[in-house]
């Protein structure tokens, strides 16, 4: 069937068969290779985006679902002329990550906890990233750069989610 | 992994649901959050011809006070749930259940009746459903009807929706200062529990210790009778039948039943 929907800020209309998994579309036919397939069991949370802003894992949502709606990967965070959101840069800052494969998707989740919450404390943030797992960091790291990302938008930006949902810095 | 291929179709109204399930009989099935469908479809344990999408039926959605019971529309998230100021007041045990199934963005997708109506007998909800004592509304070609929660939860992942029936909302008690208490032991982040124990003004429900839901009955008697809670929980897995599996034995669940059930009547969460 046809969907509708924005992908990192720009509109799209595409031809879809009803089980193809968000993810999929998003790394094959769109070709974001951001978000990761780890576990595919709604685990680890390596392929989590932003549907309407809030963090899901596209392993178990179907690109149908997202008809009508608005999906934001990690790509859609970085402005066109290459800044980083405050988040990303929070984990480049922190040392958030070793190999890098969950980073996308920890920082999607990232995002996500911080537009619901903003200043969450520690304990918040691990419970908060629960849904994401890391193997190489021991987690310090990555919940140090959420805090530090906490901190630097209280100050700054109006909300996490500010630079995702800026259409016109998007290209995809 | 991918699932099988099906058709999709977007229901706009409940009896629009209601009508596509009678066009297309036992082998379609509901999509609300997916959540504990798309897994199943995904390793095929699950192959529905049609899904029919009740995601988009707005009247499905929210929460709202009836009287002296707080009713939830089945398409409404747990996140919506976890964060609703009426639940936290008026049915605080539901809206902290909600908080400990999965993890965030499970609890982004994951829907109220989506679970009930997935019955697992490991899962939060049933059992919190049942430790309040709550009822589930039902309608289908015939009408609408309302089952109490002793009633819903029939078998292993089985309720007592007919596959031409659609759950349309969740009935619960009011009481925000009704005694509660709250136990799940898990070994893992995001898991079901090992056992669960959901306390509720005397009705206590357990999880994981047989195949549905389960009503600790000989320890709900004893209270009833004046017994202590360390008498009233020695009791919690008289007349249940727990599995095993890699993570407990059966002796092991019992044991858990007992303890986490006298944490429970204490009104101790965790």
């Amino acid at each position: 069937m046809e969907i509708k929907l924005t992908v990192n800020g720009v509109t799209r209309s595409d031809e879809v068969e009803p089980r193809l998994l968000l993810i999929h579309y998003l790394r094959e036919s769109l070709n974001l290779r951001a978000a990761n397939i780890g576990c595919d069991t709604t685990s680890c949370g390596a392929c989590t985006v932003l549907l309407d802003g809030e963090s899901v894992k596209s392993c178990t949502v179907l690109a149908v679902q997202a008809n009508g709606r608005s999906v934001t990967t990690a790509e859609g965070l970085v402005a066109d002329d290459g800044t980083m959101s405050v988040v990303q840069q929070a984990f480049r800052e922190n040392h958030g990550l070793q190999c890098g494969f969950c980073t996308p998707g920890m920082v999607m989740a990232s995002t996500s906890l911080l537009a619901e919450n903003p200043h969450p404390s520690e304990q918040q943030v691990r419970e908060g990233l629960e849904g994401n797992f890391c193997r190489c960091t021991g987690y310090h790291n990555i919940v140090r750069s959420v805090l530090a990302a906490a901190e630097k938008l209280s100050g700054a930006a109006p909300s996490a989610g500010s630079a995702s949902t800026d259409a016109s810095e998007v290209t995809a | 992994m991918i699932p099988a291929a099906f058709d999709y179709e977007v229901a706009d109204s409940p009896a629009h649901a209601i009508s596509l399930l009678a066009e297309h009989g036992e082998d379609a099935k509901l999509l609300a959050g997916g959540h504990s469908l798309l897994p199943m479809m995904k390793v095929r344990l699950a192959q529905p011809a049609v899904l029919v999408d009740i995601a988009r039926v707005t009247e499905l959605s929210g929460i709202r006070l009836d009287g002296d019971e707080v009713v939830i529309g089945a398409t409404t998230r747990h996140a919506e749930v976890v964060g609703s100021s009426l639940l936290r007041a008026e049915v605080p045990i539901l809206a902290y259940a909600a908080a400990q199934v999965g993890d965030p963005q499970i609890r982004h997708r994951g829907t109220i009746g989506g679970s009930l109506a997935h019955a697992d007998p490991s899962a939060d909800l049933p059992m919190t459903l049942l430790a309040l004592g709550g009822a589930v509304e039902i309608t289908g070609p015939s009408g609408a009807r309302v089952v109490g929660v002793d009633d819903f939860f029939v078998g292993p992942f089985e309720s007592a929706l007919a596959p031409d029936e659609l759950l349309t909302a969740v009935r619960v008690p009011r009481g925000g200062s009704v005694r509660w208490g709250y136990q799940k032991f898990v070994r893992r982040a995001n898991d079901w529990a090992i056992v669960g124990v959901a306390v509720y003004d005397g009705r206590v429900a357990l999880a994981s210790m047989g195949g549905t839901p389960l009503r600790a009955s000989a320890t709900e008697q004893a209270l009833r009778s004046g017994a202590s809670i360390e008498e009233a929980a020695a009791l919690a897995a008289d007349g249940t039948s727990p599995g095993y599996d890699l993570h407990a034995d059966a002796d092991y669940r019992a044991h858990l039943a007992r303890v986490l059930t006298r944490r429970a009547l204490e009104g101790k969460t965790g």
